[in-house]
């Protein structure tokens, strides 16, 4: 136990030294932005992998909570009067309810049934948030007004890199946490044998609720998140590509593990912006990734580079 | 009466294109287990070669053939390149790399060709045939027929030849299907070669009533892989009546409640299929051991 909160501890030190000592090796404002780019897809990616990592079950729509999250800080503000900071919560309280109400059927599904039935969900939200123009701006986007708190205005890539930054040392430490609760170990039992968990009095139904409520709210926080630093949103970020990415995050950087998305969110989301110069081969590129990585770490980056090391210091 | 002709008939010719990818679906998940998501990509390639070589100058049939070898090209090296090396990883890993090659080919195809939208001619003129007040294009026609054919085919290969019967022997049990000597490799990449041809076929009959651009395949490959789920999954009967299923709901969905949110309430029939009846309409019903 003493070791494990050791671990725990070590995580997230070492995650709070990465945030803490980059600035200094950025040499423009444009790698800021980057990095608080990687900060909000792995925070995404750390509430997917609970749902799919933890408790097993796919989401290939959850990008749909990340749109909620970001359309509820554009439209709150801009048509309601509802201040930045309660427009946040409320996407996150929105997302939660939805994932409760939702979840209860379709969780139900299994393999692939729940996958075609996310992917559902992930279209439906998509097509609501461009068919409804009045209220969205369509497929063309809308401007988002800038977070304010205590009328301290928030912008500005290096501010916000230190927002979302404390923002995922949060998300990963509720993550580890989580991980050492009964619930968390509820959660594990489900993925390894939803029989066993049932016979052992694990409430199955219920946890695979829980989780995919958890995995909506941090997808709600990081859209919100996103929306607030772009000052602009559009559909792409609801759209089924995003949840592809955002799935291929989690199995890329290791699924279960939280610092395997954080690891996946930073390869992925740094790779393009790299490979800009290629813009017109993006698509191929990243389709070649996904390929590649998939093929040859099954496991994720994280699980299979940690197993060749356990593996070096036993021999 | 008219009208409701109308939806009919553009219900099941958008529904025989969802059949057509359906039953590609359920080609490569019998014979492997495999989700393949590129299955709308092959629609893609279908259609967007057929354009580019016969604005070269090719004759539209040479065109259409020249189509549907290229796709079975792309089907088997998808097999030999990406699933074969990654034999034994989870299913969710295999989805992923399927839609990883989804994205793959979609960027390949922007660069090779372009990002506009490209039509074909109708195969035999595009006047309008007035049926019982309906307006019906000639280019229904073939793609109703295009796609029995299709099916015809499907099934004279699997009952009556000895390869297709190799393939549904792979389909029912791998393992039981190697120990009598069936090379279940081979059977894997004839799913992937097959299925890339009826993906093709399906693109080349639809692209002059719908067009076609080199991002046609995403939308087109959930909603076969949806109306693989409606008629269950694995069966070739149910993947044909599914696909016909979803787009008459579509059609009458748009005609008669809202065209804006067809898709949302296609989507939604299929969520209650499936809470209904979880193994889709015409799926066996699983036992799980335990």
């Amino acid at each position: 136990m003493g070791a494990l909160l050791n671990q725990r501890f070590l995580i997230l030190a070492m995650l709070a030294v990465v945030i803490a000592v980059l600035p200094f090796v950025f040499p423009s404002s444009y790698y800021f932005r980057v990095a608080s780019l990687v900060w909000v897809s792995a925070l995404a990616a750390i509430g997917l992998n609970i749902l799919m990592g933890q408790a097993g079950q796919v989401s290939l729509g959850h990008a749909a909570f990340f749109g909620i999250g970001a359309y509820s800080v554009a439209i709150g503000p801009t048509h309601l009067g509802i201040p930045s900071w309660a427009a946040l919560l409320i996407g996150a309280a929105l997302s939660a309810v939805l994932a409760y109400l939702v979840g209860r059927p379709i969780l139900r599904l299994k393999g692939q049934y729940l996958a075609i039935a996310t992917l559902g969900l992930g279209v439906r939200g998509a097509l609501v948030i461009s068919t409804e123009s009045g209220w969205t701006g369509g497929p063309d986007g809308m401007p988002v007004e800038r977070l304010t708190l205590f009328g301290w205005r928030v912008s500005g890539s290096y501010t916000w890199y230190w927002v979302t930054g404390a923002l995922l040392l949060v998300g990963t430490w509720i993550a580890l946490n989580l991980d050492e609760t009964p619930t968390g170990r509820a959660f594990r039992a489900l993925h390894d044998s939803e029989v066993a968990a049932q016979v052992v009095g694990v409430d199955v139904a219920r946890f695979k609720l829980q989780a995919f409520v958890i995995a909506a709210v941090y997808g709600s926080i990081a859209g919100s998140a996103l929306a607030f630093m772009n000052g602009f949103i559009n559909p792409d970020q609801a759209g089924f590509l995003h949840s592809v990415e955002l799935v291929t995050i989690v199995v890329l950087g290791g699924l279960g593990s939280v610092v395997g998305s954080i690891v996946g969110a930073a390869v992925l989301v740094t790779l393009p912006q790299a490979l800009t110069v290629f813009q017109e081969y993006e698509h191929l590129l990243l389709g070649l990734i996904i390929i590649v990585s998939m093929i040859f770490m099954r496991n994720g980056i994280v699980p299979s580079l940690s197993g060749l090391f356990h593996r070096k210091a036993r021999t | 009466m008219a009208e409701f002709l109308q939806f009919l008939i553009s219900g099941l010719t958008v529904g025989a294109v969802y059949a057509l990818v359906a039953l590609g679906f359920t080609l490569i998940y019998n014979a492997s287990g495999v989700v393949n998501f590129a299955q709308g990509e092959f629609v893609m390639l279908g259609g967007m070669v057929t354009v580019f070589a016969s604005a070269a100058g090719v004759p539209l049939v040479l065109a259409a053939f020249i189509a549907v070898v290229v796709a079975i090209v792309i089907g088997l090296l998808l097999h030999r390149l990406a699933i074969e090396p990654a034999r034994g990883a989870s299913a969710v890993t295999l989805i992923i790399i399927t839609i990883g090659a989804s994205i793959l080919f979609r960027g390949i195809a922007a660069i090779i060709f372009d990002k506009q939208f490209h039509k074909l001619p109708g195969f035999t003129g595009e006047t309008p045939i007035n049926i019982l007040g309906a307006a019906v294009q000639p280019q229904s026609f073939w793609v109703l027929g295009g796609a029995a054919v299709v099916v015809v085919a499907l099934y004279v290969f699997l009952e009556h030849t000895i390869l297709g019967k190799a393939v549904l022997a792979t389909a029912a049990n791998r393992l039981a299907a190697r120990l009598v000597g069936i090379n279940t490799t081979t059977i894997m990449a004839i799913a992937f070669g097959g299925s890339a041809a009826i993906g093709a076929i399906a693109g080349i009959l639809v692209t002059p009533i719908t067009l076609t651009s080199y991002d046609v395949g995403t939308l087109l490959a959930l909603k076969g892989f949806a109306a693989a789920m409606l008629g269950g999954m694995g069966n070739p009967v149910g993947a044909v009546i599914g696909g016909l299923l979803l787009g008459l709901l579509e059609a009458f969905g748009a005609g008669y409640l809202s065209s804006t949110y067809k898709d949302a309430f296609a989507f939604l029939v299929i969520l209650i299929v499936l809470f209904v009846a979880p193994q889709g309409l015409f799926g066996r019903r699983v036992v799980e051991r335990v």
